[in-house]
């Protein structure tokens, strides 16, 4: 049986219709043609397929699509604006953080959550936020000292997109 | 991997109209944070016909104190446990296990009711809720009941919940008026979900203690036993290694992939020895924070 649905995904609203046994992640991908989380290990364990529901995140191939529904999702596409990218994500640039980037937007999002509940996080708070997000590239060594060193300073467009203020 | 078999969605907004949907469906799984059910979905060792989300009842999201008792309802997530203050101040070790769940994004999903309900040997909640002696509220369409932790699980993923009954909620009782905890989580790395063994410790005034071990026996362990052995007593090197020595009586660790049951039951004695060190000496203000990795 289908159900409708509505949710509000990176700022954009979006109605469809899907079967009760869909998965969030396969939706995004296969049906919304987002394709920014990815699908790792698919039972919860990697964190590739990571989103933000109302700005916390979840691993999306464990989440029924029909629970997104009345929810507020943000996926990596939505954390830029007018082609800017946030001080998290140019500072990921600055240190060249991934290599062959499956893991990043998983990583990006996990970031940008901690960051949003602390700005200042210590290293292990920072291992903590992340430490459900596999990468097989880079040691992590590249990723942790992007998150620590993200330039406060700059205009923060992810934090708008979360539907917070931005802090002055 | 999609889910294939095919089943009824429903979001209901009361535990009437829940356990209603219960009823009346002949194979229901109740849906909170979903961590597990969507494995189990996808693996098809649940193939329900009728998925009922608790989320969108507002009696079960809450987490309230009141005369000593700490109520903890079925949809609250382990995010939100870390985040309560009343169980930072009051009941901080409940933090120090739910920090050990999963990693952020499993437990702004997960939930401690979930977690009792799965009823996996390593589920992390099991020892808490042993230790407390935790009261798990459940109703059915023929009322409302409550059922002590110890008597709660049955076996590996078996529990004392009927047909279509819901818990609604946790009851986790102040032990005392002043109390510390240690809970010691032996896993692969941080963000692994699955214990492969751990030890919850309660030090109470009057060096009452109160011990319980999980991810070695089918259902979390209360060492009475052990507790008997140190309760009133100077925690000294000699008592420690006593109550370790009856450690192995006490369990059934199981050899699989992750670990084998010879070294379950020696870290299980080496957690023990540092738990309890860590609870006695935050019982009395200088111990480790909570949250501190012990092994
Ligand atoms: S694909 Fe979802 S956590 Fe790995
Ligand atoms: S950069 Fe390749 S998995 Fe992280």
């Amino acid at each position: 049986m289908k159900k409708k649905l509505s949710f509000v995904l990176n700022d954009r609203k979006i109605t469809l219709e899907i079967a009760a046994q869909e998965v969030l992640l396969e939706v995004l991908r296969d049906k919304l043609g987002v394709k920014s989380p990815k699908c790792g290990c698919d039972r919860g364990d990697c964190g590739t397929c990571t989103v933000l529901m109302n700005g916390k995140t979840v691993r999306s191939c464990i989440v029924l699509a029909v629970e997104a529904d009345g929810q507020r999702l943000t996926t990596l596409e939505g954390l830029m604006k007018d082609g800017q990218m946030t001080p998290l994500q140019q500072s990921f640039l600055e240190h060249n953080s991934f290599q062959c980037g499956f893991c990043a937007p998983g990583v990006i999002l996990a970031a940008t959550e901690l960051l949003e509940r602390n700005p200042k996080p210590s290293g292990d708070e920072i291992k903590e936020a992340i430490s459900g997000n596999l990468c097989r590239c880079t040691g992590y060594l590249p990723i942790v000292e992007a998150i620590a060193n993200v330039n406060n300073a700059l205009t923060p467009p992810g934090r708008e997109r979360l539907g917070k203020k931005v802090r002055s | 991997m999609p889910i294939l078999s095919e089943f009824e969605y429903f979001k209901p907004s009361s535990v009437r109209e829940a356990v209603r949907l219960l009823s009346k469906h002949k194979k229901p799984a109740v849906l909170a944070g979903g961590t597990d059910l969507i494995n189990n979905l996808k693996e098809e060792i649940d193939q329900p016909d009728a998925v009922i989300d608790i989320k969108g009842i507002k009696e079960l999201s809450g987490i309230t104190y009141k005369n000593g008792v700490l109520t903890i309802g079925a949809a609250v997530t382990f995010s939100e446990l870390l985040d309560s203050r009343v169980i930072q101040s009051r009941f901080p070790v409940i933090a120090e296990v739910a920090k050990t769940v999963g990693s952020v994004g499993i437990r702004n999903r997960a939930t401690m009711a979930g977690n009792i309900c799965s009823a996996v040997a390593c589920a992390d909640s099991g020892p808490l809720l042993a230790a407390y002696e935790a009261l798990i509220l459940v109703r059915g369409s023929k009322g409302k009941r409550k059922v002590l932790a110890a008597k709660w699980f049955k076996g590996n993923k078996r529990t004392d919940i009927k047909k279509a009954e819901l818990v609604t909620a946790i009851e986790i009782p102040l032990p005392a008026r002043r109390h510390a905890g240690c809970y010691v989580k032996l896993g692969r790395y941080s963000g692994e979900d699955l214990a492969q063994a751990s030890v919850l410790i309660l030090a109470l005034p009057g060096k009452q203690y109160r011990v319980a071990l999980g991810a070695v026996s089918p259902v979390p362990v209360r060492a009475s036993k052990i507790e008997r052995l140190l309760n009133g007593q100077h925690l000294s090197d000699e008592l420690i290694a006593k109550c370790q020595a009856l450690i192995p009586g006490l369990i059934s660790p199981i050899t699989d992939i992750r670990a084998t049951k010879e070294y379950r039951s020696h870290m299980c004695q080496v957690m023990f020895a540092r738990g309890i060190r860590a609870a006695a000496s935050r019982f009395s203000g200088n111990g480790p924070e909570y949250g501190v990795n012990l092994i």
